[in-house]
């Protein structure tokens, strides 16, 4: 298992929140991808993370973009760089979108990207709402969780589609390298990060950063809401190379996802039968997964 | 900052004439002294640190170093979340009230 390097591409002074997942999430990932990486961050959390001009908090090239391009943007980068001569594998090119930059606004320059096969690592933090403007719903909020656009009150108006699965979204290009990662397994983070720099193509990260003000949990929970996330197959660690699904991370106790449920405030308002569907759906999701590695590895 | 950044041409030719992206000398912990939103502060027990690095691995605000005499926290950007207190294994840091210490 790769050890996390001690080496700081991220300066202290970020305007992140207490505890925030993000903040892991880019750490982390510079820590695998070293300094020779470029970054493209369209709006999100990390535009207002690494605070004003003329601070400087990243020790790497960063380029904003508008919302729904970091996927051409990052084209638009490697092609600059295929134009200069430098080689794909000695400076990474990476677009860095929060879960409303990739899969709704973005989603469009993510697919063409993928597309058109540019060597770059397309990386979505998956906060599950619109966090930064102020926790609306997004295409990656989960069942029944409360949101400012989607109330509860005597309606019962909490979210009520499911998840959009990414994983299988990107899958569906074909494209070489997808993983879900979580930044309360940094090591395994780390090891899949640089696994999938070395691999020529477009690549994709799922990176699972919870959200204390959006999730209503407290701060210093972070990490064990990653781990529980995990355990209770909420959130199940795998990879996909080449069509070939790896589960990597499996939990050796599964916990029931009440256990999950009940330590973030969003959740607090759902009553008995809806936490069972949830479980039940889990559950179906996590027998769709073991049954996908399976074949895939026959 | 050299002078060169700030070099304005009237009539760019090309795409060399053109100012270049400023990168500031600045790193964002010279700015940004984030310490002031604390609540809670991180205490650490010196005698009970077993120098893991847990609390180092585990800190979003970069502000925990583990040195010789164990883990050191830099109050002034440690945000107070208490992720470091939680994940500790052997539970060597307390967090205290912030206004305790003012």
């Amino acid at each position: 298992m790769a050890k996390v390097p001690e080496m700081e591409l991220m300066n202290k002074g970020t305007t992140a929140c207490p505890g925030c997942g993000a903040a892991h999430a880019m750490r982390y990932m510079l820590k695998a991808l070293g300094k020779k990486t470029m970054i493209n961050i369209p709006a999100c959390c990390w535009a207002v993370i690494p605070g004003v001009y003329p601070s400087r908090n990243l020790e790497i090239p960063l380029l904003y973009t508008a919302f729904e391009t970091t996927g051409a943007s990052s084209s638009g980068v490697r092609a600059a760089l295929n134009a200069k001569g430098v080689d794909p594998r000695e400076i990474t090119v990476v677009g860095f979108a929060g879960d409303g930059g990739t899969a709704d606004i973005g989603i469009q320059a993510l697919s063409g990207c993928l597309e058109r096969g540019t060597d770059t690592i397309q990386v979505m933090y998956d906060n599950e709402a619109y966090m930064n403007t102020g926790i609306q719903r997004s295409g990656e909020t989960p069942y029944g969780a409360w949101t400012t656009t989607t109330p509860v009150g005597s309606q019962k108006a909490w979210k009520k589609n499911p998840k959009k699965n990414m994983m299988e979204v990107v899958n569906a290009h074909g494209i070489p390298y997808a993983a879900t990662v979580s930044i309360g397994h940094p090591e395994l983070m780390i090891e899949k990060i640089q696994k999938a720099k070395d691999i020529p193509g477009p690549k994709f990260i799922h990176i699972y950063a919870p959200c204390p003000t959006g999730w209503r949990s407290d701060p210093s929970i972070t990490i064990e809401l990653c781990k529980l996330a995990v355990d209770s197959c909420v959130f199940p660690l795998y990879e996909i190379e080449y069509g070939e699904y790896k589960i990597y991370k499996k939990p050796k106790n599964k916990i029931p996802v009440k256990d999950y449920l009940k330590l973030q405030g969003r959740f607090r308002h759902l009553p008995q039968e809806e936490v069972e569907m949830i479980q039940k759906n889990v559950d179906k999701e996590w027998e769709l997964l073991l049954k996908k590695e399976e074949f895939t590895n026959e | 900052m050299s002078e060169e950044v700030f070099r304005i041409v009237i009539d760019p030719k090309d795409h060399r004439d053109l100012p270049r992206a400023v990168i500031t000398d600045c790193p964002s912990h010279l700015m940004t002294k984030t310490g002031s939103w604390r609540t809670l502060r991180p205490i650490v027990d010196l005698e009970e640190c077993i120098k893991c690095g847990i609390c180092w691995k585990f800190c979003p605000d970069v502000s925990i170093e583990v040195k010789e005499e164990g883990a050191v926290v830099d109050y002034d950007y440690c945000k107070g979340c208490g992720i470091c207190a939680k994940e500790c294994p052997v539970n060597a840091i307390d967090m205290k009230k912030e206004a305790d210490y003012v």
